[in-house]
């Protein structure tokens, strides 16, 4: 357990959150502006979009901030939350016949809740290992007992899938708290800060520079991200990383370089879950978070950023 | 006392529906305004009604009374309760030989107060690998009776995976409740040719995907 968190970690929590708030607080001005100019000529589709997104980010920020002060217990339950709502999601558009309900089952109410209370716990050993090795073992098992054979495997891999990104990939996020770095966990909790931020500021750098300047798409079939847009947003990225060494155990140059790296995972990621969508026929993942979609488009490159950015993090610094 | 139980119970029915299935209300062909209508519905599980209940605007939930089986309804205490308080359900029994009045005359009374309805004109179940199976002669007479009321094609999506028929712990999936176009009997229009047209309205708002598996 982590002892009193020390008041130093909560200033920086609060530091980031007024900064984050006076970005929204532009963003907002802005959009007001735009959309007071634009009522004449009724209502501007992507002006409202962008003022629903804008209150989402508020949501969002909030919550962050409040998991953030809380501490371990407070980041454990925000990101177990939209891990739960992301497998929902997810398996919501994978392959299944009556024959998976045990399986399915197991995952929402087994495997799920038993990685976040071993994430709680900080048993790293078993939580890097519990998903890929014993849910990718047990569920099938649990599939055919139930004895159907038609596209076993895919339904099998599907359900498996749904749960390496949106249980054990997200899960990787909240475990950063239990990173031990220079003898103690209390500013850990300030990985998941950083993390978010890189990602996230990169991915919105790279969807404006990419509709100003953007003109080489990276998967033209799948994505309008361009090759102009991700550089913009990789600059970006190691820019914020750079700016937030001082909340990390990184040097300056470390810092932005892992921003580089986990930036550039996202990005990946970001395209690897456009393409499961383009493949299931939908736009987005759900409906739950206003102006983005759901909650896997909403989280999609930081998922994937977040275990690399945990490996890179306990290997170079951690205890 | 019972009714103030009942209200409390169908809120908090409601909210656990919202929690497991995040359910979404896709008013495709109608607004989700105060109107008196007929919605009608495929049905694959017990769920089913919960959910269409579900996502209903309050205002038009409270008006809104579903046509259920009394053979299931009546069978124990809890249900007894459900169905009757909470949902406000006119319950009709599929068993003929127990029918003590006419079942359409009972669900033509109900709207003639002014409620609107949820019927699942299959008349069970669909437990076949068709999405839906032959309507019954039910929605016809209801849409006979009385033509001038909306009758709208409601499609539940996903529903047969939260909990498929047979299973009792449902599965956390997405649900999406898809209102269409409403339609009514037309004066010459066979029984026969309504079935099929209502139908087929209602499978044409079934999503398009691969074939699952």
């Amino acid at each position: 357990m982590i002892p009193e968190m020390p008041t130093q970690t909560s200033i920086s929590i609060v530091v980031l959150f007024g900064a984050a708030c006076a970005l929204l607080i532009i963003a907002t001005i802005a959009g007001e502006i735009l959309r007071h100019r634009l009522a004449r000529h009724g209502a501007h589709p992507t002006v409202e979009t962008y003022v629903t997104r804008l209150h989402s980010w508020w949501a969002m920020v909030f919550l962050l901030a409040i998991a953030l002060l809380i501490g371990r217990t407070g980041v454990i339950l925000l990101f177990a939350f939209a891990s739960f709502a992301a497998l929902r999601e997810f398996l919501t558009l994978t392959r299944k016949t009556k024959a998976d309900h045990w399986a399915l089952i197991a995952a929402f109410y087994v495997v799920f809740p038993l990685q976040y209370v071993l994430v709680w716990l900080g048993v790293d050993g078993l939580f890097s290992i519990f998903i890929p090795v014993y849910a990718f073992l047990i569920l099938p098992i649990l599939s055919v007992i139930r004895g159907d054979g038609r596209n076993f495997l895919s339904r099998v891999s599907e359900t498996q899938w749904g749960l390496m990104i949106c249980v054990f990939c997200a899960s990787h996020i909240p475990a950063l708290v239990t990173l031990d770095i220079d003898g103690s966990t209390g500013r850990s909790v300030l990985l998941i800060a950083f993390l978010v931020l890189v990602v996230q500021l990169g991915d919105l750098a790279e969807y404006y520079a990419g509709r100003r300047i953007g003109k080489k798409r990276v998967a033209p079939e799948l994505s309008p991200k361009t090759r102009e847009g991700i550089l913009c947003g990789a600059a970006f990225a190691a820019a914020i990383g750079l700016m937030l060494f001082w909340i990390t155990p990184f040097a300056p140059w470390a810092a932005a370089l892992i921003a580089l790296v986990i930036y550039l995972i996202g990005v990946g990621g970001s395209l690897v879950l456009s393409a499961i969508k383009q493949d299931r026929g939908v736009k987005s993942w759900g409906h739950l978070i206003p102006g983005q979609g759901g909650f896997v488009d909403q989280m999609d490159s930081v998922v994937f950023a977040a275990p690399v950015f945990f490996h890179l993090t306990r290997y170079f610094y951690g205890g | 006392m019972r009714r103030i139980a009942a209200n409390i119970a169908g809120q908090l029915l409601a909210l656990f529906a919202q929690f497991i299935t995040a359910p979404r209300a896709d008013w495709r062909g109608i607004e989700p305004v105060n109107r008196q209508r007929i919605y009608f519905a495929n049905h694959t599980s017990n769920a089913d009604l919960p959910i269409v209940w579900t996502v209903l605007p309050p205002a038009l939930r409270r008006v809104t009374r579903p046509v259920a089986a009394a053979d299931y309804w009546l069978k124990t205490k809890a249900r007894a309760f459900i169905g009757p308080e909470v949902f406000r359900a006119i319950l009709i029994d599929r068993r003929t030989d127990h029918q003590t009045e006419d079942p359409i005359a009972k669900i033509v009374t109900a709207l003639d107060e002014g409620a609107s309805v949820i019927i699942f004109p299959e008349g069970g179940r669909n437990r076949s690998d068709d999405p839906l199976m032959p309507f019954k002669a039910g929605l016809y007479n209801i849409a006979k009776a009385r033509p001038e009321i909306d009758l709208v094609p409601t499609w539940i999506d996903n529903i047969a995976s939260v909990m498929p028929s047979g299973e009792v712990i449902p599965v956390p999936l997405g649900c999406t409740v898809i209102f269409g176009a409403p339609l009514h009997v037309g004066e010459e229009e066979s029984k026969d040719a309504f079935l099929a047209r209502s139908s087929e309205a209602l499978s044409d708002l079934m999503p398009i995907r691969e074939p699952s598996a």
